[in-house]
């Protein structure tokens, strides 16, 4: 980016140098989640931590038999990607008409949206039970998609809402004199411009829902856990088994944390909600 | 032109109800039911009592000598947790702002713990970096001839700070990252060759051009951890006594531990005035930056 002066100074390799231990440090807590996991459960509680072990898969093994890793893992990715589709389907209509045909309440309206999120779920726990006892939604992976898609829909709505209001309004005005509906108006001038805004929305969305644990811990159990609640059944019972902690931790988090590492440039992009121009 | 003017203003209201209606109603009802619930006497475990409660509730919760500490805990958590992301986000940020070897790869092990679920976050730090035996920590502080700190027994809210702050900081220090990227190069530069020290640089060029990126940050850290939930259920459960008990997780012990539905609602109405009392500080303080 920066023209090559000269580089190797003693101040430049000194602030590569904190750059790289900085985030060793911040990573390192993973990385031994990651190594533990492929400990016996002795060596998981050697002191000093072993870091030259022959690596064993059994706690793997052991976790997919014991509590069917695969089912939990099929109902994060039913219930994340579901609340996502859902979500972007409910935020984008709203999102368009809020950066478009802004009113003198259109603010007021995103205010109010995300006040709702501030508003503790906790608040919302005994109601949300009751009804949905009530309803035979209780451990329902429906259930778990529609609060999902409802708890994230403010933040879609205004990150949707900042990538749009970047959006020249001419262009959409020339689509309009040249005589396109509203729906064609959309599908093909307003879409194509704001791809880039609704994967980070959605990739946010899958990221959040993914690793939702409130709802899922209190709503739901055998039949529509997901690995949030697997993973909090592996932890009093079983409080000092660490290598199978570590395991169902790594199966729990893995494939979000890939996930995340290669659309992360997309979704920091999006998250700056339009202050970075 | 009118009435192509109202024409648009239905189709914008028709295109904005299902969001609307659907946050309304995912607002009203329970709020509808959670006001009825906190006036009556609802206990599961004592059915027979029952009928009109008045404002018996709420006194019960306010009385709660748990009460202040949660509002107190609360506002810690969230304000440390706040402080440490956007201080060290800001630092690390300025770290890693030029190119450097390995930038790329450093970015994504800085973003990593952001993607990481609550839970995990949560036994991760419990068991293997804060476990006064075995833990990672025990054994720095023991390496360097320190008595190793019993964390979550000592230092309970401290613990949760740490853990929440261990997620929130990679978001916080990479929307800095991307927003610096935008910066004027060359005014930096003609800051330099006028002698600008690097404070002068920092509080004049750095900080009003971060100033919108500080404020999305703290409003979506707000967002998220005023009702932190999962890292105090499955760490510290609260205690030692109510060291660590935040608002969310009273209610949390009034419901669902002591049965107390009708106590539960009136504390969760207290704190839906909490988290408004906090919105409207928020909005006044750094609304204007996000508007624009």
């Amino acid at each position: 980016m920066s023209n090559k002066k000269s580089v190797w100074t003693p101040t430049y390799i000194l602030r590569s140098l904190s750059a790289w231990l900085v985030a060793l440090v911040i990573f390192f807590p993973l990385l031994f989640l990651l190594v533990t996991s492929f400990k016996t459960e002795l060596q998981a509680i050697a002191v000093p931590s072993m870091w030259l072990f022959e690596p064993t898969l059994e706690n793997f093994t052991e976790v997919q038999e014991r509590s069917d890793y695969l089912h939990y893992a099929w109902n994060s990715v039913v219930t994340s990607v579901l609340s996502t589709l859902l979500g972007l389907a409910v935020a984008t209509p709203a999102a368009y008409a809020m950066a478009f045909n802004p009113t003198k309440h259109t603010k007021d309206v995103l205010m109010w949206m995300l006040s709702t999120k501030m508003m503790p779920a906790v608040g919302a726990l005994v109601p949300i039970y009751i009804l949905c006892q009530n309803t035979g939604l209780l451990d329902t992976k429906f259930s778990l998609i529609i609060i999902f898609t409802l708890s994230n829909l403010p933040i879609m709505v205004w990150m949707l809402y900042s990538y749009f209001k970047d959006i020249p309004h001419e262009i959409l005005e020339a689509a309009r004199m040249d005589g396109a509906t509203v729906a064609q108006e959309f599908r093909h001038v307003l879409l194509p411009l704001s791809m880039g805004g609704l994967a980070s929305t959605g990739l946010l969305c899958l990221v959040l829902s993914w690793n939702e644990a409130f709802w899922s811990l209190n709503l739901t159990s055998a039949n529509a856990g997901t690995l949030a609640t697997l993973v909090a059944s592996y932890s009093s019972p079983e409080g000092l088994f660490w290598a199978k902690l570590s395991a169902v931790s790594v199966l729990a988090i893995a494939p979000i944390v890939v996930f995340g590492w290669f659309s992360q440039k997309q979704l920091v992009q999006g998250l700056t909600f339009g202050a970075v121009k | 032109m009118s009435s192509q003017a109202r024409g648009n203003r239905t189709t914008s209201r028709l295109l904005m109800s299902p969001a609307v209606i659907s946050l309304l109603l995912w607002m009203l009802v329970p709020l509808g039911m959670t006001i009825y619930f906190s006036l009556i006497y609802y206990n599961l475990m004592n059915p027979f009592l029952e009928g009109w409660a008045g404002l018996s509730n709420y006194e019960f919760f306010i009385s709660n000598p748990a009460f202040g500490d949660a509002v107190w805990n609360t506002l810690l958590l969230l304000g440390s947790t706040v402080v440490i992301t956007v201080g060290l986000g800001l630092a690390i940020a300025l770290l890693i702002n030029d190119p450097f070897p390995g930038r790329g790869l450093v970015r994504i092990l800085l973003i990593s713990p952001f993607f990481v679920m609550p839970t995990v976050n949560a036994l991760l730090w419990k068991h293997m970096m804060m476990n006064p035996i075995y833990g990672f920590l025990a054994q720095v502080w023991t390496f360097f001839g320190a008595e190793p700190v019993d964390w979550l027994t000592d230092l309970p809210l401290f613990s949760v700070i740490i853990m929440v702050s261990w997620q929130w900081l990679p978001f916080a220090c990479l929307i800095f990252i991307t927003s610096l990227q935008s910066m004027d190069r060359e005014q930096l530069e003609a800051a330099r060759m006028d002698g600008a020290n690097f404070l002068q640089q920092f509080r004049y060029l750095y900080v009003p051009h971060l100033a919108r990126s500080i404020s999305v940050v703290i409003m979506i850290e707000v967002i998220f951890l005023l009702s932190i939930f999962a890292e105090i259920y499955t760490t510290t459960a609260g205690g030692p006594g109510t060291e660590s008990t935040n608002f969310a997780f009273l209610i949390f012990t009034e419901a669902l531990l002591n049965f107390d539905v009708g106590v539960a609602s009136a504390g969760a109405l207290f704190a839906i005035i909490l988290a408004n009392i906090v919105a409207i500080f928020l909005i006044r303080m750094i609304g204007k930056n996000l508007e624009n």
